[in-house]
C-alpha cells in the first residue's frame, strides 16, 4: 500500500466543524459544497419531489433546469429551508453543508439561511429602507454587527456590479431604481452577510437582456467566492452562467418531479446520457 | 476584497449635428377634460331640466325646494342622455350619463360634509375666543358671559390619550400574531374581535360603569380603549396583508427570526396605512359621548388627574350645554362642538404631514 499511517487513516475526509463553539466564524472564509441527498418534497399529501440527490460543488454554478412544474424551485428552496415556510410543505432527505446536516439539530434555522442566500424571481427590496439600508438589511435582521458598514455597502454593491450606477445616491429609497437594478440591489443585500451559498431562483425572468446580461456577468463574477445553485428556464442561459447542471422531470408515475440527469453543462447539452435530456435541450420538448 | 466587474456595454455614438434643426421644439399637449361641445350640451340640458322643474313647480304648486331641485336633476340627466345620444351612440350615452350620476353623488356627499363644518363653524365662531380656551366654567354662572371649555379639552387629550397610547401596541400586538404569526388561537381572536366592533358603544360604556363603581378619567379611557381595539386590529390586519410575501420570504431568507422581520421590515413598509388606522380609531374616540358620560360623567371645573373624580369632554361638554335653557351656554356648547372639530383636524394633518415627511426621504412617489 501507499505510506498512510493508520492515523490518516481514521481522520476523516470531511473536515468536522462545530457549529456550536463556532457557528458563524468560519462564515464567508471560502466557498462550499452542497450535497443534497435522497430529497423529497410534499405539499399536503401531493408529492412534489422523489429520491432527489445532488453534489453542488464549490466554486461552481450549478444551474437546476427542466419544465414548469417539475419541482426545480422547490429543491432550491428545500436546499436554504425556506420550503417549510409554506403551509402544509414537508420534506424528507438530508442536505448537507461544511459536513453538517441543515435539516439536523446543530443549525438553528436562521443559522441555515445566513450561510445559504437566496434570491427571487421577482425582484423584492424593502420598500421602507434605503439602497443602504437595503444592502445592510441582512446584518440587522439577523442581528449581526459589522465594523465598517460603509466598507462593506460599496464591496457588496461593487460585487452585485451596482455601485457606479448608485454610488452618488445610496439614501434613495430601494423602490427608486428600475428592475435590473431591484435585482442586482437584491444579489448585493444577500452577499452583506458573506453566505457560503447563493441560491437564485430565476432570477432574470423578470429582466430585460441587457440587466439579464449583467446579472450573468455578476453571477460569473461571485462564484469566485461563493457556490452558487441557479433555476433557470433559459437554455442559453444555463450553457452561458452555468458549470454543472441538472434536468429535472416529472415522473409520469408518481407525478413528483425527479432528477433524470445531471453532470457537466457541456455534455448535458451535447451529449446527454437520457433521451428525454436531449429533447429538452434541443427544444423539442416541454 | 474589492473586485471591480467590467461591463462593456456600447455606449451610444454620439450622433452627428445635422443642418436642418428637424421639427420645431414641441410643447406637451393640453388635455380639456371637456371639450366644447361637451360644456354646451351640459349647459342645455341643464337648462331644459331646471326650466321642466320650475315649470311643475308652478303648474302643480309645490313648496317643496329640495324636491324641486331633485326634480330638475333627474330632468337634466335624462336630457343629457338623449341630446348625447343624438350626437354620438347609446354606449357614449350611457358612459356620460353614470359619469355625470358619480359626479353628482360625490358633490352631494362633499356639499353634505361642508354644510355641517360651516354650520357648526358660523354657529360656534361668535364664542370662540382666547379666553374660551384658557377658562373653564367653575366660577361661572349659566347667565354670566366669558368662561371656556378648557376642562373639556384636558379630559378629551387625556382620556383619549392614554386610550391610544393603550390601545396601538396592543392592537398592533394583536394583529401581527393574527396576521403574521397566525397562531394556533387566530381563529378565535379573531371572532372575539369581531364581536367586539360589533358591541354598541353604551353597553362598554355600562361594563366599565358596573364594574368600577365612582368616575374618572381613566375610566373613560377604559372604555374607549374597549371601542377602539377591535377598530384597529382589524384595520391593522388589513393593512398588512397589503405587504407582499415577497418581503417576507426575503428578509427570512437573510436568517432573520420572525420578530425582527415584522419590526424591521412588515411594520416600517405598512406604515402609512397604519398610521390612517389609528387617526381613524383617534376621531372615533374624540366624538364618542355616551360610555364617556357613564364613566367619567360632567364637570365644570379642570381636573387634570385622570384617576380621580369626574372629568369633562369636549363631546360631554356639548351634550351638558346644548340642553341648557339659557342662549349663552348653547353658544358655548356650538364653540364646544367647533373645538372638537379642530382638534380632530391638527392631529390628521400633523400625522398626514409627519408620514409625508418619512416618505420623501426615500423619495416615494
Amino acid at each position: 500500500m501507499h505510506d498512510s499511517t493508520i492515523q490518516e487513516l481514521w481522520e476523516p475526509a470531511v473536515e468536522f466543524i462545530d457549529p456550536v463553539t463556532e457557528p458563524v466564524a468560519r462564515v464567508g472564509s471560502e466557498p462550499s459544497s452542497l450535497f443534497a441527498t435522497d430529497i423529497s418534497a410534499w405539499f399536503g399529501s401531493r408529492q412534489v419531489l422523489d429520491h432527489c440527490s445532488l453534489a453542488m460543488e464549490a466554486n461552481k454554478v450549478t444551474a437546476l433546469i427542466g419544465p414548469s412544474g417539475c419541482g426545480k424551485s422547490t429543491f432550491l428552496r428545500i436546499l436554504n429551508r425556506m420550503h417549510e415556510t409554506i403551509r402544509g410543505a414537508k420534506v424528507a432527505g438530508s442536505v448537507v453543508l461544511d459536513g453538517v446536516d441543515i435539516y439536523g439539530d446543530v443549525l438553528g434555522v436562521t443559522e441555515v439561511r445566513l450561510r445559504i442566500g437566496m434570491v427571487f424571481q421577482k425582484p423584492n427590496p424593502f420598500p421602507s429602507m434605503s439602497i443602504r439600508d437595503n444592502v445592510l438589511a441582512g446584518l440587522k435582521l439577523s442581528g449581526k454587527s459589522r465594523g465598517d458598514r460603509d466598507a462593506l455597502v460599496e464591496q457588496c454593491l461593487q460585487r452585485a456590479g451596482l455601485w457606479n450606477e448608485v454610488k452618488d445616491r445610496l439614501g434613495a429609497g430601494g423602490m427608486s431604481l428600475s428592475g435590473g437594478q431591484q435585482q442586482r440591489l437584491c444579489i448585493a443585500r444577500s452577499l452583506a452577510v458573506s453566505p457560503r451559498v447563493l441560491l437564485m431562483d430565476e432570477p432574470c425572468s423578470a429582466l430585460d437582456p441587457i440587466s439579464t446580461r449583467v446579472v450573468e456577468e455578476t453571477v460569473m463574477e461571485l462564484v469566485k467566492d461563493v457556490t452558487v445553485v441557479i433555476v433557470t428556464h433559459n437554455m442559453q442561459q444555463a450553457q452561458r452562467v452555468s458549470d454543472e447542471c441538472a434536468f429535472f422531470l416529472v415522473d409520469d408515475q408518481h407525478g413528483a418531479g425527479h432528477i433524470v440527469e445531471h453532470g457537466k453543462t457541456s455534455k448535458l447539452f451535447s451529449t446527454p446520457n437520457d433521451q428525454r435530456t436531449l429533447d429538452y435541450v434541443t427544444g423539442r420538448f416541454g | 476584497m474589492t473586485t471591480y466587474i467590467e461591463l462593456d456595454v456600447e455606449r451610444p455614438r454620439p450622433v452627428p449635428a445635422t443642418p436642418n434643426a428637424g421639427p420645431p421644439v414641441q410643447k406637451p399637449m393640453r388635455r380639456r377634460a371637456l371639450s366644447r361641445a361637451d360644456v354646451n350640451e351640459y349647459a342645455i340640458a341643464l337648462a331644459a331640466g331646471s326650466h321642466i322643474a320650475l315649470l311643475l313647480r308652478f303648474l302643480l304648486d309645490w313648496d317643496d325646494l329640495l324636491g324641486t331641485t331633485l326634480i330638475a336633476l333627474i330632468a337634466f340627466i335624462v336630457i343629457h342622455h338623449l341630446i348625447v345620444r343624438e350626437r354620438t351612440s347609446s354606449e357614449v350615452a350611457i358612459d356620460k350619463s353614470v359619469t355625470t350620476v358619480m359626479w353628482t353623488v360625490g358633490l352631494a356627499v362633499v356639499s353634505v360634509l361642508l354644510w355641517m363644518v360651516a354650520f357648526v363653524f358660523l354657529k360656534g365662531i361668535k364664542q370662540l375666543s382666547w379666553s374660551f380656551l384658557k377658562d373653564d366654567l367653575a366660577v361661572v354662572g349659566p347667565l354670566d358671559p366669558g368662561g371656556g371649555a378648557f376642562h373639556a379639552m384636558v379630559g378629551t387629550l387625556e382620556q383619549v390619550g392614554i386610550a391610544t397610547v393603550v390601545v396601538v401596541p396592543t392592537a398592533l400586538l394583536t394583529a401581527v400574531y393574527l396576521h403574521e404569526v397566525r397562531g394556533r388561537m387566530a381563529g378565535l381572536i379573531r371572532f372575539i374581535v369581531d364581536s367586539l366592533a360589533a358591541l354598541p358603544s353604551i353597553i362598554a360604556g355600562l361594563l366599565v360603569y358596573t364594574l368600577w363603581s365612582g368616575y374618572a378619567g381613566a375610566h373613560a379611557s377604559l372604555a374607549l380603549f374597549i371601542l377602539a381595539i377591535p377598530l384597529v386590529t382589524r384595520g391593522a390586519e388589513e393593512v398588512l396583508r397589503t405587504v407582499p410575501d415577497g418581503l417576507r420570504e426575503a428578509s427570512l431568507a437573510l436568517g432573520a427570526p420572525q420578530w425582527r422581520m415584522v419590526m424591521r421590515v412588515i411594520l416600517p413598509t405598512a406604515q402609512s396605512g397604519l398610521v390612517t388606522v389609528t387617526l381613524l380609531a383617534i376621531a372615533r374616540m374624540v366624538g364618542e359621548t355616551a360610555p364617556v358620560l357613564l364613566t367619567a360623567s360632567i364637570t365644570k371645573a379642570t381636573n387634570w388627574d385622570p384617576l380621580n373624580d369626574n372629568q369633562a369632554s369636549l363631546s360631554t361638554f356639548v351634550f351638558d350645554l346644548i340642553r341648557q335653557p339659557n342662549q349663552a351656554q348653547i353658544d358655548r356648547a356650538w364653540a364646544g362642538a367647533l373645538l372638537l372639530l379642530i382638534i380632530v383636524l391638527i392631529i390628521f394633518v400633523a400625522a398626514r404631514v409627519a408620514l409625508a415627511r418619512s416618505e420623501r426621504k426615500l423619495g416615494k412617489r
